[in-house]
């Protein structure tokens, strides 16, 4: 489904990502564990469409260019991203956000728009996936809201709009451990067999309720091992630097 | 802005032998008003951009062009199928002017409250002049020559009378349309709202026109509220965008009296709202919001001045601008505290989006405090779009102009709120989302 070929990434004359490969097929949830500044970010930011990066490389969505579409066409080809740093937008209702974006879509896939009343049946139904009062729906967009329930606020945005392949970044950060239950309930309840997800974080904590199929760790720009769930135990115990060490070793090896 | 037909005659060089005091059937002070009026304009002028209220609006396209005062008769695009077509239908009485004229056979005045009185100025003049007399005949204090001409030209508009304690629930409104068949033609309508002890109403003001017409709107309002008495005020300004229109809304408030005024202000060339409010009496309560939308090469000027003049009194102020185009958006808010004013608590904001590199928005809060018991905040930003909003909404699906005009309609959202009659608040969002869509 998705298929990252030697991605290079810099902004500002830093290079941040170098050389990343990566593939990730349908039914398949694959997470990306690095330390600050190793360019997880950067990876989400530029499978999205954020403007600002000097790319070389490839990124294939589908068999489509993903490089080549605006973050709207992204989103109608079925990417979506769970933010790590949701925007307010006061005076804008949470409710009415959600419609507008879930009726975009449609309209671009060709399908009818929904109504009010539809809408609101399939927001309530949706909502339960993340315990959300429907308080929320009729506040503005994020406004006021607290870590917690931003957080809940994408994983909805997520359960509604259906994505083929969900980006989750940094979810788990800045959440107790009953809102990373809640949260990681919603996002397991949206795995199915069509559907691929993206879990870039930097703790392993989030990867004991969300368990991934591979685990890859980055840092420096580059995937530097990759393996199974289990590698996250690794990781617990040695900590990146070593796991770093060991991929270099491995190349070492070889040599 | 010739006041005969001579060719080339214009306000910028105080061409004014040739101006016709109306005189017949009106009462001797009104003649001696104009007169005064006239005199005044003639020693004072007309203002420049040196003069402080009115130093960001350029005048020239209004003061070097040849109006002509509009007469009654012209208008015949106007009809009762027009009116429905432009709306909005609120429900109360209603009045309808067209180039400052009242048109009787397309105003009703069904069903108001007994003891409220809604007519047509020139109606007024004959039947009630003393009423109106302390109102159009005072000195001309502070007054600048629009308002001053206004005092020369004006010969019909609404006059609402209030007795004490009578309660109007539907609201009163006043269409005021422009239609001169492309002559370029100036208005000078000139309402009156005496709002006796206890007394409530709810007035509606909307404007519009013809797109195309070049004509110019000089309105004056003055809204006198008696002790007690609640009167709101909401204007929607869509004149044409190749009009002028300049409006003055003149105040005065008694003891614990409460008035509210909402300005839209969409359309014209160059457009002036200006809002005067005398707290003259302790413990009264005025709160002004406004919302201005400039955009292609429209000039949006509003001017505020709030005269804490009694102990106790409070003022709110909410101005929003959306700048876009070569737009130019103006608020100049000044707020007079006069010594022995204790009490009072004053609060103006003004906010500002900016959606283009060519837009100019001007602000300008002024705080003058003679006394030391205030409570007095003001607040003045101007802003852009934000990226990072931008970019999230997109990455939900919604196109680029999408996601433009949800933030800018979550800017404004407040603004519309505050409409609390709801046929005229679907009137202005029909007709913003006209606006945005490039639809006249």
């Amino acid at each position: 489904m998705l298929k990252i070929e030697n991605l290079h990434a810099s902004v500002d004359g830093k290079h941040i990502l170098r050389g990343l490969n990566l593939q990730v097929n349908a039914g398949e949830v694959h997470a990306v564990m690095g330390p600050n500044g190793a360019g997880k970010s950067t990876l989400a930011n530029v499978l999205i469409g954020r403007e600002g990066y000097e790319l070389t490389g490839t990124i294939e969505f589908q068999g489509q260019d993903l490089l080549a579409m605006s973050p709207e066409e992204r989103a109608v080809a079925g990417v979506f991203l769970a933010f790590q740093h949701p925007v307010e937008i006061p005076g804008v209702g949470n409710m009415y956000f959600m419609r507008t974006a879930l009726n975009s879509l449609r309209r671009a896939r060709g399908l009818d728009e929904l109504d009010g009343m539809d809408f609101l049946g399939l927001a309530q139904e949706r909502m339960k996936l993340v315990e959300m009062d429907k308080s929320f729906m009729s506040r503005s967009v994020n406004e006021g809201f607290s870590g917690g329930e931003k957080k809940r606020n994408e994983i909805l945005q997520m359960a509604i709009l259906e994505p083929t392949l969900a980006i989750l970044d940094e979810t788990d950060s800045g959440l107790d451990i009953d809102a990373l239950r809640v949260v990681a309930s919603g996002v397991n309840a949206l795995r199915t067999q069509d559907r691929a997800m993206l879990v870039i974080t930097h703790h392993q904590r989030l990867l004991d309720y969300i368990v991934p199929d591979r685990i890859h760790v980055l840092t420096a720009g580059q995937i530097v091992r990759s393996g199974g769930k289990e590698l996250a135990g690794e990781l617990e115990e040695h900590g990146y630097g070593d796991i770093g060490a060991v991929g270099a070793g491995a190349v070492g090896a070889g040599t | 802005m010739s006041i005969t037909t001579a060719a080339g005659g214009v306000l910028s060089r105080l061409d004014l032998d040739g101006v016709e005091l109306r005189s017949a059937d009106d009462p001797r002070w009104l003649v001696d008003a104009r007169r005064d009026a006239l005199a005044w304009v003639a020693e004072h002028g007309f203002p420049t951009r040196k003069d402080e209220d009115w130093k960001y609006t350029k005048l020239a396209p209004i003061l070097d062009r040849p109006f002509e005062p509009a007469p009654a008769a012209v208008g015949t695009r106007v009809s009762a199928a027009l009116l429905r077509a432009r709306g909005p239908e609120l429900g109360g009485a209603r009045l309808v002017f067209v180039n400052g004229h009242l048109r009787a056979d397309l105003s009703s005045i069904d069903g108001l409250a007994a003891g409220a009185v809604v007519c047509g100025l020139a109606t007024a003049l004959l039947a009630h002049p003393e009423q109106l007399e302390p109102i159009l005949s005072r000195p001309a204090g502070r007054r600048h020559g629009f308002a001053a001409f206004n005092d020369v030209l004006a010969v019909d508009g609404a006059f609402i009378h209030l007795a004490a304690g009578v309660s109007v629930s539907e609201p009163i409104h006043l269409v005021f349309i422009s239609d001169t068949d492309g002559a370029a033609l100036l208005s000078s309508p000139r309402c009156v709202v005496l709002a006796e002890a206890g007394s409530r109403a709810h007035i509606v003001e909307t404007h519009f026109g013809f797109d195309g017409d070049v004509h110019c709107t000089n309105s004056v309002t003055n809204v006198v509220l008696g002790e007690d008495a609640h009167v709101e005020h909401d204007k929607v300004q869509d004149e044409p965008e190749t009009a002028f229109h300049l409006g003055l809304l003149d105040i005065q408030q008694g003891r614990g009296s409460r008035f509210i005024s909402r300005s839209i202000m969409l359309g014209a060339r160059i457009a002036r709202q200006e809002v005067r409010v005398g707290l003259v009496e302790p413990d009264a309560e005025v709160s002004l919001d406004g919302l201005y939308l400039p955009h292609g090469e429209q000039v949006h000027d509003n001017t505020i001045f709030v005269d804490h003049a009694a102990i106790n009194c409070t003022s709110n102020q909410l101005y929003k601008g959306v700048l876009d185009g070569r737009g130019h958006g103006i608020f100049n808010g000044h707020i007079m505290v006069r010594p022995g004013a204790d009490g009072t608590d004053a609060n103006q904001k003004n906010k500002n989006l900016n959606l283009s590199d060519r837009a100019e928005a001007d602000t300008r809060p002024r705080l003058e405090i003679y006394t030391d018991d205030v409570k007095c905040t003001h607040g003045a930003a101007v802003g852009q779009l934000d990226e990072h909003a931008l970019l999230y909404l997109r990455s939900r699906g919604l196109t680029e102009s999408g996601a433009r005009a949800l933030l800018v309609y979550g800017f404004i959202h407040e603004m519309l709120d505050r409409i609390g009659l709801v046929p005229l608040r679907e009137h202005v969002q029909t007709l913003l989302e006209r606006r945005s869509a490039g639809v006249q």
